[in-house]
């Protein structure tokens, strides 16, 4: 019981992070899919840490202790979701994070080679970020777009057919437009 | 045989997917037909007359699947759309969704009205965030018109639909798993039997299809049963869509007959060989089916019977092409990095035994192989699928088997040689 009370006063005391507003709309939007009841309230978790990652950038302690008093559930749950789904960041990225994939077809179509070219042009390893915070680079799994490999995810949008010299133009474009 | 266009017409239209431009091709008409002329008992009948198949993977026939759950049950049933699409290789449902939205809601409204179910969830993964909003844009539009929502067409039916967005996790597409994530849980398969249709999401009963499922519907009841049944063959009934990537000289995904001649769709129809070159193999359902051989291909027709007769699966229908050039065993490798990857870990033999496979492929691949490695590999394949809860066991174990098993000279010459596989400058992939 002791120990009860004195996680949840820490938790009230490091709860750095809340939804804005249209966090909150977006949140409340969700909220009318599911049941209400405790299974119902459980399946906002998932799109809880959506919100959060949109609007934070990542999913720190904050978000998963905000996240597990929205949808009543506990925050070792919350951390036990985020960190099995890979799309979930655990830390900062880049502004841009470059998702190649490197699955079958886009290896053969030589997806992996622009990934690690452009990883040397970046002057980053995989999974690393530039140092102007701009750009981080990592490998995927099948994007679903094998009919136009390489593919390129930039935060949510794709880019196909990529070669070394579209996605230079591609990163040069971002960054202007950053 | 040329391409037929049942799911994929007008889908290179301006606008198709508004429901303004869906309806002007006729669409909603089988909705209107389906609820205003037809009983649920009748739609059934239909659907089973049909033949049509799951396109998610495994092929149970839909309209069985249909007859398991108990319309007069009380409580609330649920239908989900699976557009989790991760099998390595497949690109259908998600142009499908982005350009069609329309034909998914329509299919599942049809499909839930037949078995009184309450409300859908479009299970769509995380990475399909175009996707994602064309659906939510197709689904605020059918409510605006009554398609959705309360007494849908003045029938006296209610059904809502929304969609979910996934978050990276390749298990989440076995449709045990995507419930529990649905329930925003771990992607975790269920062991069944219970099955769905008895305990799926929230523990009620539940029925999933895959989008391109759901989209053969309404042109079944607008046509009937048997139309869509002749389509295809006597066991697979209807058209398949086909997304062919790789070493082809046409990629794209591709809307056939069922039990179309492979030759002709990939000579003529995707154009062969890329640049010219000669076959070297083929992935012919996405990257947990079997790889064929050039030789095996001949004869092969395009529907489940043919492609299971030589040992492999029609799968998604995810074809991926290899020319002469390729190199299998680094084929093999990339496909068990992903198993290695995505398994969820819940089952030892699945978790180690996926990493033990990765191990292996890799250690053959950076030229460390062992003579004793492709024999290690067909022991321990022994163990794992028969002692897993769900096909992921499987969908590695197979696949990997048909590599060593149809490459075995390619995979010791690897070993003889201890060559590096890997060009410099490529560790980012040790
Ligand atoms: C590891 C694994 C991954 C799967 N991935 C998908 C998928 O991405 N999409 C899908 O529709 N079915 C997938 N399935 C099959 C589903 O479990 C389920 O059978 C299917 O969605 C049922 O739809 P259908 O009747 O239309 O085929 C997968 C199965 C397994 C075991
Ligand atoms: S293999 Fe890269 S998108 Fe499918």
């Amino acid at each position: 019981m002791d120990n009860m009370t004195n996680r949840t006063n820490e938790k009230t005391k490091t709860m750095n992070f809340s939804f804005n507003e249209s966090s909150m709309n977006e949140f409340r939007r969700w909220e009318k899919k599911f049941p209400e009841d405790p299974a119902g309230r459980r399946s906002l978790v998932i799109p809880a840490l959506w919100i959060s990652q949109w609007q934070h950038g990542y999913i720190s302690r904050d978000v998963i202790n905000y996240v597990a008093e929205i949808t009543q559930t506990e925050p070792l749950h919350v951390w036990g979701v985020a960190t099995f789904y890979t799309l979930f960041k655990k830390e900062k990225t880049g502004k841009f994070l470059l998702q190649f994939c490197t699955n079958i077809t886009c290896s053969l179509m030589g997806g992996d080679q622009v990934f690690v070219n452009t990883c040397k042009k970046l002057g980053v390893k995989a999974g690393e970020t530039t140092r102007d915070g701009m750009f981080t680079a990592v490998e995927v799994e099948c994007l679903g777009a094998c009919g136009e490999s390489p593919t390129l995810q930039v935060n949510e949008k794709y880019y196909t057919h990529m070669t070394d010299d579209e996605v230079e133009k591609l990163v040069a474009d971002l960054r202007k437009m950053a | 045989m040329a391409e037929k266009k049942v799911i994929l017409d007008h889908i290179n239209d301006e606008g198709e997917q508004t429901l303004e431009v869906y309806q002007g091709h006729g669409g909603y008409k089988a909705l209107e037909k389906a609820i205003k002329q037809m009983t649920p008992a009748q739609i059934l009948e239909e659907v089973k007359i049909s033949n049509l198949r799951g396109r998610g993977g495994a092929g149970f026939p839909a309209g069985v699947k249909w007859g398991f759950i108990k319309r007069e049950a009380l409580g609330p049933k649920y239908l989900i759309c699976n557009a989790d699409e991760g099998e390595p290789g497949t690109f259908k449902d998600r142009r499908v969704m982005t350009v069609k939205p329309h034909i998914v809601i329509e299919g599942i409204i049809i499909a839930a009205y037949c078995m009184g179910l309450d409300a859908g969830y479009i299970y769509i993964r995380g990475e399909f965030f175009e996707p994602y909003q064309a659906m939510d844009k197709a689904i605020d539009e059918a409510y605006a018109k009554g398609y959705l929502g309360k007494n849908i067409l003045g029938s006296g039916f209610n059904f809502d639909l929304y969609t979910y967005l996934g978050a990276g996790a390749y298990i989440c597409g076995d449709e045990t798993a995507l419930m529990n994530s649905l329930e925003g849980k771990r992607g975790m398969p269920r062991l069944k039997p219970p099955f769905p249709a008895q305990f799926g999401l929230y523990g009620k009963p539940t029925t999933v299809h895959n989008v391109e499922t759901f989209s053969a519907v309404p042109s079944i009841i607008a046509n009937g049963g048997k139309w869509y049944s002749d389509l295809g063959t006597s066991k697979s009934g209807g058209t398949k869509l086909f997304g062919i990537s790789g070493h082809v000289e046409r990629p794209g995904v591709y809307e056939l007959n069922l039990g179309t001649p492979w030759k002709e769709f990939f000579e003529d129809i995707a154009g062969g060989v890329r640049g010219g070159k000669k076959l070297k193999a083929v992935i012919p359902g996405g990257s947990s089916t079997p790889v064929l051989l050039p030789h095996e291909l001949e004869g092969m027709l395009l529907d489940y019977e043919s492609i299971a007769s030589r040992g492999s699966m029609l799968g998604t229908g995810a074809v991926i092409v290899f020319d002469e050039t390729t190199d299998m065993v680094k084929v093999a490798w990339r496909a068990m990095k992903f198993y290695a990857h995505e398994s969820c870990g819940q089952c030892t033999p699945c978790r180690e035994g996926c990493d033990w496979f990765y191990d292996i492929f890799n250690r053959i691949y950076k030229g460390e192989g062992r003579e004793e490695d492709l024999d290690k590999i067909e022991n321990l394949s022994k163990f794992i699928g028969p002692n897993t809860i769900c096909a992921f066991g499987d969908a590695f174990v197979t696949p990997a088997l048909a590599f060593i098993r149809k490459f075995r000279s390619d995979f010791l010459e690897y070993i003889k040689k201890g060559k590096y596989g890997l060009k410099s400058g490529e560790t980012s992939h040790a």
